[in-house]
């Protein structure tokens, strides 16, 4: 209030000489605002990211079980997993349920993003509904497929029938366990990557297209020669992601066996977040599922990298 | 600010109790004055009591005993969770973990034999429902059923709700289709061994063609292991001082040799219990027998639902008694009721409560008054064709014997019934089975 009475002149002076308390208070703002304006998602990282990741690895490193004991155990948890086959045995279903979904789903995302970036009718409301699949829960996918998959009343059963294939035991045999397992995650992503296909489709210049149509060049020409190198980066965050949601995979196989984590009778379909699951929470030995949690997380390093330098080549010229 | 809020809860408590002192007073008439106390407890909000609880179908058979408390007792009302039909790999693991965490148990829980052993070592988790003038109740059950409801330092935690017993369920009308007698004696007389009962399953399947003799190795196993079990010193997977036996258990042995022979004969519709496969083949028939504890009664009627009604029935078990299952009532430390809790753990083991659970749905009352209550031992149950199960069950329900369980049988029987289930869904060798049974039991008694 007073401050406006003041000529401004005299304002400006005030400022000049402002006491030197208050110049330094204004260098931190300057300085250190910044960091606190975008400190929010680091300390929520850091507490919800890298605190967890200490901790389990700390844990790791203990026999921590039920009755509370806990006791230094050095690396005897990572050897004994090592040792375990029950852990490659999910580890291996985990990759093989993995191949099995991302594979048919990238290449299927791919065609359907290409074939909705044209110009038809309704197209908005088409690519909406290709997203349908993500807001449904997946629980109740899987409740929903897990009838379809059922040995005795299933309706893929049924349908194999009229081609004089015996009835499956889904939750029995290995590989179709991963089928049923691969479709379900199929479904419900399959949408979700064309949507992110689509959205870097429509980045590409359209001038490419024209000079290389003019150069002759066949839809399919331009599709390997244009769309697909263009569309590197957006394959390359897609890849990524599958590879995180697919190596963690846990609710669909977890709900396919009566929300049991044992993935079959003989552990046909579990994968290695089930059997971190199992160990620490139905053995309840804590060390020995924070160990299992670090490997997976290397083996999610592993994969995101190899998959990386595969998606790096494709479609390239050099 | 929370002052002032404390005020107005305590205004409107004592409005509400006022208010209630004036009710009271009216409807009493001839006594015009009772003490403020219960009043004003009485208008209190009520306490809700969860109570949680395992199964299959009808599972403890609440259903009713809760709608009745509901009804009388304003003041505590029961909330009835039936979490899930699997106790080892589901409800256990949960209820371990909330147990532990100091969180999210209900207010009571129910408890099979399986996790027993570990409960009893575990008495910090419980309220000693001695401090509730619950010792009394202990005239009502037979000595071992008492006995395993007491911890390590002598906290009496656990009530008996159900017992075992054992007979087998079977399909009439299927057995009629097979060209089979459908009476329960006669049928009971087709079986005196479980060779015979394998025969029979032969003669069956060679008749009706879309149904297989029983659901799948697992209940049957079970069955045949708790009559081995009885004879062989009442152990199962532990002994006494838990130490694994199931190597050298010949009850063990004896009872996976049957399963195998099943399974090899083709003899299972290949359902694991407590699956929604398996209660769905209940329902459509995939299957004519199933093993039948008491408490299998009601799973099996609220698995096939109304339209089984009349086409299931109860025969005798091949190879005489046993007792498979039969569970507690426990209140956990952490409940913020544990009065009101231990008031309904008490009601829900009442002989009368018992007695028209088994006449409603079939388990066997653990409480002795109730298995001599005559309405018990003459009950007939209608979904079952009008069984006499108080004469099936009743009747031997004292001679019945504990099988001693270790602290971690749920985490064996789990890792065996794999196995069992494994060697039925064709992903266990039968030539490898008996090894990877001992080799899991091992690894799963860590």
């Amino acid at each position: 209030m007073s401050l406006d009475t003041l000529p401004r002149a005299t304002r400006s002076a005030h400022r000049r000489d402002r006491p030197p308390g208050r110049r330094w208070r204004s260098r931190l703002d300057v300085k250190a605002m910044p960091y606190a304006l975008v400190s929010p998602y680091f300390i929520l990282f850091a507490a919800f990211g890298l605190f967890p990741l200490a901790f389990t690895l700390y844990y790791s490193l203990y026999d921590y079980d039920l009755a509370g004991t806990i006791e230094w155990a050095g690396l005897d948890n990572y050897t004994a997993l090592l040792g375990d086959e029950d852990f490659w045995r999910a580890v291996v279903n985990t990759i093989g349920m993995f191949v099995l979904a991302t594979v048919p789903q990238m290449i299927l995302a791919l065609f359907l993003a290409n074939a909705l970036n044209k110009r038809f009718r309704f197209r908005l409301a088409i690519r909406m509904s290709v997203l349908m699949p993500l807001v449904t829960s997946v629980v109740a996918v899987a409740v929903v497929f897990t009838q379809l998959f059922a040995r005795d009343w299933g309706l893929v059963n049924w349908i194999l029938s009229w081609f004089g294939v015996d009835a499956l035991n889904w939750r029995a045999e290995r590989i179709p366990s991963w089928i049923a397992i691969a479709t379900m995650v199929d479904w419900r992503w399959t949408g979700y990557n064309a949507i992110i296909f689509l959205a870097g489709m429509q980045t590409i210049p359209r001038d490419l297209y024209e000079a290389a149509a003019i150069d002759g060049a066949s839809r399919r020409r331009q599709f390997w020669q244009i769309t697909l190198p263009m569309l590197r980066p957006t394959l390359i965050f897609v890849v990524l992601n599958s590879t995180i949601g697919g190596l963690t995979l846990f609710s669909e196989p977890t709900t396919f066996y009566n929300g049991n984590v044992d993935g079959g009778s003989q552990g046909q379909f579990q994968t290695v977040a089930m059997f971190i699951v199992k160990q620490g929470f139905r053995e309840f030995d804590y060390g020995y599922a924070a160990a299992a949690a670090w490997l997976l997380f290397l083996l999610i390093l592993i994969g995101a990298a190899i998959n990386f330098l595969f998606v790096r080549r494709i479609g390239g010229t050099k | 600010m929370m002052i002032s809020k404390r005020r107005g809860g305590l205004a409107a408590a004592s409005v509400l109790a006022a208010a209630a002192l004036t009710v009271a007073s009216c409807s009493s008439g001839s006594t015009p004055q009772s003490s403020g106390a219960p009043a004003s407890s009485a208008a209190a909000q009520p306490v809700t009591i969860r109570v949680q609880t395992f199964g299959g179908g009808s599972n403890f058979g609440y259903e009713k005993a809760v709608a009745k408390w509901n009804a009388e007792h304003k003041d505590i009302q029961i909330k009835h969770e039936n979490l899930t039909d699997q106790f080892e790999q589901q409800y256990w693991p949960q209820m371990i973990q909330w147990l532990q965490a100091g969180n999210g148990a209900g207010d009571v829980v129910g408890i099979d034999e399986g996790g027993m052993g570990l409960a009893k070592a575990n008495p910090n988790w419980w309220v000693d429902l001695k401090e509730h003038g619950l010792e009394s109740r202990k005239a009502d059950f037979p000595a071992w059923k008492w006995e395993n409801g007491v911890a390590t330092d002598g906290k009496v935690f656990g009530l008996g709700t159900d017992i075992g017993g054992m007979s087998i369920c079977y399909r009439s009308d299927l057995f009629k289709k097979a060209g089979l007698p459908t009476e329960r004696d006669k049928v009971s007389a087709l079986w005196p061994t479980w060779d015979d009962f394998m025969k029979v399953g032969q003669q069956f399947q060679s008749k009706v063609k879309d149904t297989k003799w029983a659901d799948g190795t697992n209940t049957l196993y079970q069955v045949v292991l708790y009559q081995e079990a009885a004879k062989n010193g009442n152990v199962s997977y532990f002994d006494q001082s838990n130490k694994l036996i199931v190597d050298s258990n010949p009850a063990v042995k004896t009872a996976f040799d049957f399963a195998q022979k099943m399974t090899q004969q083709g003899l299972t519709a290949k359902l694991r219990n407590f699956t929604d496969e398996w209660a769905a083949g209940t329902q459509k028939g995939a299957f004519a027998t199933l093993g039948c504890p008491s408490w299998m009664l009601g799973v099996v009627s609220g698995n096939a639902g109304e339209g089984g009604a009349g086409k299931w029935d109860v025969a005798a078990v091949p190879g005489g008694g046993g007792n498979w299952g039969g569970s507690w009532l426990a209140v956990p430390k952490q409940t913020k009721h544990p009065k009101e809790a231990a008031m309904v753990a008490d009601y829900l083991t009442q002989a009368t409560t018992q007695a028209s659970i088994f006449t409603d749905f079939g388990n066997m009352p653990s409480n002795t008054k109730a298995q001599q209550d005559p309405a018990v031992q003459g009950a007939k149950n209608e979904f079952f064709n009008d069984a006499p199960i108080g004469e099936i069950f009743a009747k031997s329900a004292s001679s019945l014997q504990p099988v001693f369980l270790g602290v971690k049988h749920a985490q064996v029987k789990n890792a065996i019934e794999s196995v069992i289930q494994g060697m039925d869904d064709g992903s266990v060798p039968h030539d490898k089975a008996w090894q990877q049974l001992v080799d899991d039991a091992v690894k799963a008694a860590g």
